[in-house]
């Protein structure tokens, strides 16, 4: 992958400014059709949700008080596995997004909402709704691209450091959560330019310490405590159930910007950048994965993760229902739209960091395609 | 001395807390220390809404209706109810559509202590997307949420000797509540009650058995035959009205008139009024946009977002995307107006309704008031 604008072949050259403002105003009408029409249906499919997901986790950690018994141990650990998988993908994440706040209930609401995970709600919306939604995969500006730590484009610059980015990558996955913390901090850089005395990383630094120490209380140190006996093996099962939270999650999430087909966007791309052009960027730089009803409500329905970027903020369990005419105007217009299965996309993601911890076979001449069109094919 | 900080900001002193309550603050604190982030009510609400300690709400469980349009509302309060006075109104939140709506009604029934049910009469009125809600399609069981019961529209406690209701359409509902209490018993009561047709006098029946009965002295003003109300009727029927204790509830038009009336007369004192028609909130292009908390007004066109409005005029606005996306930006709207400038979709509010907006995607349609 190469950022758009220094393709030999660009996949918008064919669009005119124009099309691009269409192609715009055609997706307004699609949310606004669909946010005309939330009501009483959504209303209870998120309450459902959340008390199905509230029950899970009651029942599971219930059956762990007992978990020196084998079959409880695995009975309650794979219902505490999904239940907390459900509860940061399908109900935190998209809380958070403001998806339920037409509903007006502070119960679910993304100022109020807190969910279970250690980065604190405040900063992960910032740096996932106001940073990550609004530069998507534009190289210097988006650090999901890599989360900071890997190199996942041509176009992003080769260091020695990125020759253990697989078993970077393997880590992260263990251990998702911290990483999206530390991420949320921008805890690199900020140590990096000595902020760490700066007041403000500080007061955040301390908010994710709290959060952290009340996660690790809780899963640690009380419920392992509550199970007597069983100390150890819900020590264990609870230490599975977030590990298999993180694999998944990171899995999924590497899924919906990192594989082939997906493009990067150059930083100079984007200034002034209109509705229908950031709505562009969005179309092309983020990836689907198919699979069943079950896989879309286990992601978060981040498997519709191109309906969930062109409209982040339309409840998720609508994505499914607008993804025959997004599709439709993929194709009038000539895009590629990207998606394919989970191990597939899992497998392609995996490919890149690996093939993109290596150098680049030769330096790429940028100056021969300065000329490629950019995003913006206005000319300007 | 522990100092605890409430939620204006204020500082004040607690008593020491006693062993129990210690103890018992002690295992909150671990109960919510093993359910983080949730609290342990998250976990109670799925099984027990109206437990004490919960938010307060109540459990629809009837729906009778009165008349073609109007219906009461049977609800049995959550636990930690603390009644209510003859005359008095509640504030309800109902989701409608999905979302939720919060209006005020009349508590038509005789107190009833802390744990009985309540009623509430509600009249359908055209457009009117709560109320026709709770006629048409309220169903037994539906949750709803409450606020404990508030108004000063209420007797004193010692009656009057002599009492005046005015009351016209589903202004009956707080004076019912004053029937039915029986704090007017023995009392020398006159009712003059309008609405269109006799059929649709809410309460008719009960009315009338109550006049039957020597209760009151109730004089039915059918509107559509006898057209509106006036000073000279009421002084034609109720020739000692300015003498008598009088409590009157309508529509603002009605109360306006008697408020001259008893004021011209020099005995405003003896006049309760109460409206409890929802402030009107007529949407347009542009307003005033009042920054509460900040003390800054400042005038906004229908085409500026309030977030660019609050900046210009110096206000610490929270921000984000800028774009709609993020909802880094949203402010609580206390009343007024505003109109999305993707859509042009309105969202209005009044006090209490607690609705949140993307100040960076919304312009004033009309005055706002937004708290920040």
């Amino acid at each position: 992958m190469t950022v758009l604008q220094r393709k030999p072949v660009n996949p918008i050259a064919h669009l005119t400014a124009e099309d691009i403002e269409v192609i715009g105003k055609e997706l307004d009408a699609i949310r606004d059709r669909v946010m005309a029409d939330l009501g009483e249906r959504d209303a209870r499919y998120i309450r459902r949700l959340i008390r199905t997901q509230r029950s899970l986790e009651l029942g599971s950690r219930a059956v762990l008080l007992f978990s020196l018994f084998p079959p409880a141990w695995i009975v309650g650990t794979a219902g505490l596995s999904i239940a907390k998988i459900l509860e940061n993908m399908e109900i935190g994440h998209n809380i958070l997004h403001g998806q339920w706040d037409w509903m007006r209930d502070p119960k679910i609401h993304s100022t109020t909402w807190e969910w279970d995970h250690v980065s604190p709600a405040e900063q992960w919306k910032h740096s996932h709704n106001e940073l990550h939604h609004r530069y998507t995969n534009v190289i210097g500006k988006d650090n999901d691209l890599g989360y900071g730590i890997m190199r996942v484009d041509e176009d992003q610059r080769w260091h020695p450091l990125h020759l253990g980015q697989p078993l970077w990558n393997l880590i992260n996955a263990c251990f998702f959560e911290y990483g999206i913390a530390a991420y949320d901090l921008e805890l690199g850089r900020n140590l990096k330019k000595g902020r760490h005395r700066d007041p403000a990383f500080r007061a955040r630094a301390r908010a994710v310490g709290r959060k952290i120490r009340r996660q690790v209380l809780k899963d640690y140190v009380l419920h392992p405590l509550l199970s007597g006996p069983s100390f150890l093996s819900t020590l264990a099962a609870t230490f599975t159930a977030n590990l298999v939270r993180n694999l998944w999650s990171h899995s999924v999430i590497m899924c919906g910007h990192f594989p082939e087909g997906v493009e990067t966007f150059e930083k100079t791309s984007i200034e002034g950048e209109t509705r229908g052009e950031w709505y562009l960027r969005q179309m092309l730089g983020s990836a689907n994965i198919s699979g069943s009803r079950l896989l879309h409500i286990m992601s978060g329905n981040l498997s519709h993760q191109i309906e969930h970027h062109l409209f982040p903020d339309l409840p998720s369990n609508r994505y499914r229902e607008v993804v025959p005419e997004v599709r439709a105007l993929f194709d009038r217009y000539g895009l590629k739209y990207t998606t394919g299965s989970l191990p597939r996309q899992v497998f392609s993601a995996w490919k890149k960091v690996i093939r993109f911890s290596l150098p680049n076979r030769r330096p790429r001449d940028r100056a021969n395609n300065r000329s490629a069109p950019a995003l913006r094919t206005s000319g300007a | 001395m522990p100092v605890c900080r409430d939620d204006r900001g204020m500082t004040t002193t607690a008593q020491p807390p006693s062993a129990p309550a210690s103890l018992r603050r002690g295992l909150l604190r671990l109960a919510a220390a093993v359910t983080t982030p949730l609290l342990p009510d998250d976990y109670l609400d799925l099984v027990a809404p109206l437990r004490s300690g919960a938010d307060l709400r109540g459990r629809i469980v009837e729906v009778r209706p009165e008349t073609p349009d109007a219906a009461t509302i049977v609800i049995q309060p959550g636990r930690d109810w603390q009644g209510h006075r003859p005359g008095q109104y509640v504030r309800l939140g109902v989701d409608v559509d999905g979302v939720r709506q919060w209006r005020s009604y009349s508590v038509t029934s005789a107190p009833a202590g802390r744990h009985g049910p309540i009623t509430i009469t509600v009249k359908a009125i055209p457009d009117g997307l709560v109320s026709n809600h709770l006629v048409r399609h309220a169903q037994p069981g539906t949750i709803v949420q409450l606020d404990q019961a508030q108004g000063d529209f209420v007797l004193p406690a010692t009656p009057p000797a002599r009492v005046l209701l005015v009351t016209a359409g589903s202004g009956i509902t707080p004076v019912m509540g004053m029937l039915r209490s029986g704090a007017l018993a023995g009392v020398d009561v006159t009712l003059v009650h309008s609405a269109p047709t006799a059929a649709d006098v809410i309460f008719g029946a009960a009315l009338r058995d109550l006049a039957a009965a020597g209760a009151l002295r109730l004089v039915e003003r059918h509107t559509k035959d006898d057209g509106q109300l006036s000073l000279v009727d009421l002084a034609a029927l109720v020739p000692d009205h300015l003498e008598r204790e009088t409590w009157a509830c309508g529509p603002a038009g009605l109360l306006d008139v008697l408020t001259a009336h008893w004021d011209a007369a020099g005995h405003r004192e003896r006049l309760h009024t109460e409206q409890f028609r929802p402030t009107i909130i007529s949407p347009g292009e542009g307003g005033t946009v009042t920054f509460g908390r900040s003390g800054v007004t400042v005038a906004a066109d229908g085409s500026t977002p309030l977030l660019e409005a609050g900046e210009g005029a110096g206000v610490l606005m929270p921000s984000g995307c800028r774009m709609g996306i993020c909802y880094g930006c949203v402010l609580p709207l206390r009343q007024g107006a505003v109109r999305d400038l993707r859509n042009g979709s309105l969202t209005t509010a009044v006090p209490g309704d607690g609705v949140l907006v993307q100040t960076c995607v919304s312009a004033a349609a009309g005055p706002c008031d937004l708290d920040h």
